[in-house]
């Protein structure tokens, strides 16, 4: 009996081992090989998985194939569309022959994660072997967004850049002239705006809510010019006095337009973001904190009232910085595991420093373009609404989010005690903010 | 056992590996899916809960430390496992009770019983993603029907799935509407009482709750029983409606400096399940999902195996 459970305990071990062993082997990304022959005329074909999907868009970055393929004959781009991160993320984790060796994403917060994991080539030996300084070349915010700790694993493909919409009408009514610059005055204009209607709003000057679409933390950060990490990488939010400062400014301005639940009550009626019923097209707030892509929605979905934009206005204490926004966008990089690197690097370089190809992108979707060169380029959009994001991404005092390691956990716990705070649930600041920085340094321990 | 086939007639002892020979044969189709789709995921599962691993680099032994990160430093865990133990003990109930209950009515109704089964039945067969969205839409408290309703009427207007004292409620809810499965269940089970035990009952002067607690419960506990040992366990592994309807209501698209936030409102419909697609996925912590894996599969099994001990003893005292 015994000698009968000893032989089922080592063949259960056996067989445990065994599993472990062929699931470690399933694991790791192969690392790719630099030459391809394409530099020597060779015919290759390199794939790029993209997260376009609209008409206007895919026929956008069909355009800039095109181009790319009438430029270098012997290389030939597959393109597939509409691939979200995680589907990219298997793919590359699978390897194999119809794994992409182009990836582009939406989201700069997995930079970190891409960087890290080696998922993605580190482009800084392409860029020196081109004579590209990326810091010449690049926007700084945007520069930051597309490395983790010295690896450029990506760079910028267009981007996007926050600032101030408002509804010229309504300001005309209210008597106010000009588009607010510091806190003060944005906080007097939205009060100025704000319309009652029994226990609600006609019109609401302005939705500070953290929940009120784009006026997240991180947004109304950027108008600070937080930086999240402290030099040793550890979580500078409890030391950082603009963290503090604009929790404190978003609680003040919520109980100054009626409190957290009249507010919320009011924003549970907004239609959807991405629609003409957005509360700013609807006329619902006067004043929103949004993307440069809302230059398109309006311009399309026609509200009945003039608007116009301007930059996000910053703290009174900072008041020269205004002109400043929050920025994010689109990177690209190339796998690590793909075969050929140096037709992909020939198709990233095309696409994200070529000029004349990065505006004619940008105009085509209304995103602002993410080199210095393509900012100052007279063949870009000279739209007045779309002119002020492309001065809030040349501005050098606008700022992004941090890439870390573990992507964009960090916001999410700072965004929890945002939450918190706002519903008065968290009363001690300090506490909170020295809690919400360990929880952060200690998901990016794990995450290490 | 061992001694005794050897002490065996060669002849015999060969007839005896072909007949086990055969058996594994015919075994083997599930030998292979089982070992496929269940040994091999859970010793995996098991496996990577001890080590660091991104999804790309090769896995790197790491002890206790996913452990250690889930148990004590990861700030979701317990308020995640709080919510599903809440919904396993609420939801589950009620589902049972109201199936069971819809059941009995509909087997009594003499008119048009077909109509309210299909009624009852037809919300099953929606899809969860598109069932929810209905009921975000529904329970939207600023501009959902029924508040505007409960308004008129002077009564409270709750958050619903804004209000993290009613999203966990108005899941339970939703829950009930689609309860259409239990219902057809418990209306087989019902319809198959015997009528005699209900005509003696009647004689011996029995009334409606003491023919449903003497002759009805005692013919369908075993059906109750499967009814909760199946909803508990898909109750722990309860995601999309929890997902979507904290995706909806929240209105956070995600993006960069936007984060979807898993568990709104203020984590009231985190779940365990959710947690490893965050951690696996969203942070490409598998190591620590693979920990919340284990968790779930241990308080499953538990659960499970409680209540089939519950069972054997119902079972015996008939």
């Amino acid at each position: 009996m015994a000698r009968n459970s000893l032989r089922r305990a080592s063949a259960a071990l056996v067989s445990t081992t065994c599993l472990a062993v062929l699931a470690t082997a399933c694991t790791g990304t192969d690392s790719g090989s630099a030459d391809d022959g394409s530099a020597a005329g060779k015919d290759v074909t390199v794939t790029f998985w993209h997260g376009w999907s609209q008409e206007n868009e895919v026929k956008a970055i069909n355009d800039n194939i095109a181009a790319f393929e009438k430029k270098h004959p012997n290389i030939h781009v597959k393109v597939v569309g509409n691939i979200a991160d995680d589907k990219s993320e298997q793919a590359l984790r699978a390897g194999g022959s119809d794994a992409p060796d182009v990836v582009s994403s939406f989201t700069t917060d997995n930079v970190g994660k891409f960087c890290s994991s080696n998922v993605w080539t580190d482009l800084a030996p392409m860029l020196k072997k081109d004579g590209i300084d990326p810091a010449a070349t690049f926007p700084a915010a945007m520069l930051k967004y597309s490395q983790f700790k010295g690896n450029q694993c990506a760079l910028p493909l267009l981007g996007d850049a926050y600032g101030l919409y408002y509804n010229k009408t309504a300001f005309a009514a209210a008597g106010i002239t000009a588009p607010p610059k510091t806190f003060s005055e944005f906080e007097a204009a939205a009060v100025k705006l704000t319309l009652a209607d029994g226990d609600s709003f006609k019109q609401l000057g302005f939705m500070p809510n953290y929940h009120g679409y784009e006026t997240s933390i991180a947004h109304y950060l950027g108008q600070f010019g937080s930086t999240y990490f402290g030099a040793d990488g550890k979580s500078n939010v409890a030391t950082d006095p603009t963290v503090t400062a604009a929790l404190t400014w978003q609680k003040a301005l919520v109980e100054k337009l009626g409190g957290f639940e009249k507010l919320e009550k009011f924003r549970t009626g907004f239609g959807d973001e991405f629609s003409a019923k957005n509360p700013f097209t609807a006329g619902q707030v006067a004043m929103a904190l949004d993307g440069e892509w809302r230059t398109a929605s309006l311009a399309e979905d026609k509200p009945d009232f003039e608007w116009a934009t301007a930059p996000f206005p910053v703290p009174d204490d900072q008041a020269a910085s205004y002109g400043r926004g929050y920025q994010t966008g689109t990177i690209i990089g190339i796998a690590k595991g793909s075969r050929k690197q140096t037709a992909a690097w020939e198709l990233v370089k095309f696409l994200t420093t070529d000029t004349d190809a990065v505006v004619s992108f940008a105009n085509a979707i209304h995103n602002v373009p993410s080199t210095l060169a393509a900012l100052d380029s007279p063949k870009l959009d000279t739209d007045a609404a779309f002119r002020t994001f492309v001065d809030i991404a040349k501005n050098p005092n606008s700022s992004t989010t941090p890439a870390s390691v573990n992507g964009g956990a960090y916001q999410v716990s700072l965004q929890n005690l945002s939450y918190e705070v706002e519903a008065g649930r968290q009363s001690d600041l300090k506490a909170g903010l020295a809690a919400t920085a360990k929880e952060i340094d200690d998901a990016i321990d794990q995450a290490k | 056992m061992a001694v005794l086939s050897s002490s065996l007639p060669p002849v015999l002892r060969r007839k005896r590996r072909r007949e086990r020979a055969r058996t594994l044969a015919f075994l083997s189709p599930w030998l292979v899916g089982f070992g496929v789709f269940f040994a091999y995921p859970l010793v995996s599962t098991v496996y990577f809960s001890f080590m660091r691993y991104d999804g790309f680099a090769p896995p790197t032994f790491t002890g206790l430390k996913n452990w250690d990160y889930v148990l004590t430093k990861y700030p979701f865990f317990w308020q995640g496992l709080g919510n599903t133990l809440w919904l396993v003990a609420v939801m589950v109930t009620l589902r049972v009770a109201f199936g069971l209950g819809i059941g009995l009515l509909i087997t009594k109704v003499r008119t048009g019983a077909g109509f309210f089964r299909t009624a009852f039945y037809l919300p099953y067969l929606a899809p969860p993603v598109a069932a929810t969205m209905a009921f975000a839409f529904l329970l939207n408290p600023g501009t959902g029907p029924v508040n505007h309703l409960l308004g008129e009427l002077g009564l409270p207007q709750p958050g619903w799935f804004t209000d993290p004292a009613w999203s966990k409620p108005a899941l339970t809810l939703l829950a009930m509407w689609g309860v259409g499965d239990l219902m057809v269940i418990f209306m087989a089970a019902l319809l198959d009482v015997p009528r005699e035990q209900y005509e003696a009952a009647e004689l011996d002067g029995a009334g409606s709750w003491q023919k449903f607690r003497y002759v009805t419960f005692p013919n369908i506990t075993p059906i109750v029983l499967f009814a909760v040992v199946t909803g508990v366990i898909q109750t722990m592994q309860y995601y999309t409606q929890a997902i979507v309807a904290g995706k909806v209501a929240s209105g956070v698209i995600g993006g960069s400096g936007q984060q979807f936030e898993p568990g709104y409102p203020h984590g009231s419909t985190w779940t365990l399940p959710q947690m490893v697609y965050s951690l696996g996925f969203q942070r490409f912590d598998t190591g620590s999902a693979c920990v919340v894996a284990v968790i779930l599969f241990a308080l499953s099994m538990a659960f499970t195996s409680l209540l089939l001990r519950r069972r054997a003893g119902f079972l015996n005292e008939e």
